[in-house]
């Protein structure tokens, strides 16, 4: 999968790391801001209240 | 990094098919279903791991960088606001009297031992959404008002959503709790620690669990989960009040750096 998507990137290898490089940080941005708050809507909330 | 020597030769031409530069020594490259499948199982790790990073340590530096420079704009707006140094009635502090809406935030809270730049907002309420997970510390609506007799009841997270009490069992007999409000500073001092269930609301009566007691102490209550990343009890710390700072004589010196931003 990964050995493809290095095949699909055009340029010489420097050019596909570079490419790389600023995908990864694209995703992990994405990641932070948008998935990961999303996901832990649904990751049980520890109760820190006390109540009847 | 061997792979691209092989891709790089004057084989591949810009525009040239990929699979045509292949052609150059070895053979060309198939996409197996177990190859995929170990990949994708890779990335799902990877982004499992991600995940836990971002809500235990990642997400409460951020979070907790902003509430800071939010906390640190509030303070200043409440200089602005307020009036010339009165003349100090020698008798209790101030008490806010208004009602404050559900999730408002009315105050905020300074814990030097939970690190220097520990300042969050104190909103009303303790709903999960609207107050705890937005990283601020909650206050009890059926508890008193800072600085008033009675008990001043607060809950926060102890892990991720900025993990407010994430240092609640660190806290040492005589640990100084700073409450700011428009008003100023009070301050409390750390007594004692309590292990309760989920269901022990004694914890905030006026009297912490003696019901039905008049108060005649003012006190304060924080409440978090216990033990750590858990919710099977909940950890108790209380503090007793000790003296009132007006805000027209500045922030006790204790805290001065932290409410002028310069932690």
């Amino acid at each position: 999968m990964y050995a493809a998507l290095w095949r699909v990137l055009p340029g010489p290898w420097w050019v596909r790391v570079v490419i790389l490089l600023v995908l990864l940080v694209v995703i992990l941005f994405a990641l932070v801001q948008w998935v990961f708050p999303y996901v832990d809507q649904f990751v049980a909330p520890q109760d820190v209240t006390v109540t009847k | 990094m061997t792979e691209p020597e092989l891709v790089d030769p004057v084989a591949v031409e810009p525009g040239a098919s990929t699979t045509g530069g292949r052609r150059a020594g070895s053979p060309p490259r198939r996409l197996s279903v177990v190859g995929v499948l170990g990949e994708l199982l890779i990335t799902a790790g990877m982004l499992v791991l991600l995940f836990i990073g971002w809500q235990q340590w990642l997400n409460n530096v951020i979070v907790g960088t902003q509430l800071y420079g939010q906390s640190v704009q509030q303070s200043q707006i409440w200089n602005k606001a307020a009036g010339p140094p009165k003349s100090e009635s020698p008798g209790a502090p101030p008490v806010i009297t208004a009602t404050i809406p559900n999730a408002q935030r009315f105050a905020t809270l300074i814990v030097p031992r939970f690190g220097s730049s520990f300042y969050r907002p104190i909103a009303q309420g303790i709903g999960v959404v609207d107050v705890l997970n937005k990283a601020e510390v909650g206050h009890y609506p059926t508890s008193q008002m800072p600085g008033a007799v009675g008990n001043f009841a607060v809950a926060s997270h102890r892990t991720s959503y900025g993990a407010n009490f994430g240092h609640i069992n660190d806290l040492q007999v005589g640990d100084h709790i700073f409450v700011e409000t428009a008003d100023g500073w009070y301050q409390y001092s750390f007594r004692n620690l309590q292990y309760v269930r989920p269901t022990g609301i004694g914890v905030l009566d006026p009297v912490p669990e003696q019901a039905g007691i008049q108060p005649t102490d003012r006190m304060i209550t924080l409440t978090s989960c216990n033990p750590l990343f858990s919710a099977a009890e909940r950890i108790i710390a209380y503090g007793s009040f000790d003296k009132f700072f007006p805000r027209a004589d500045g922030p006790p010196a204790e805290i001065a750096a932290t409410v002028k931003g310069q932690a």
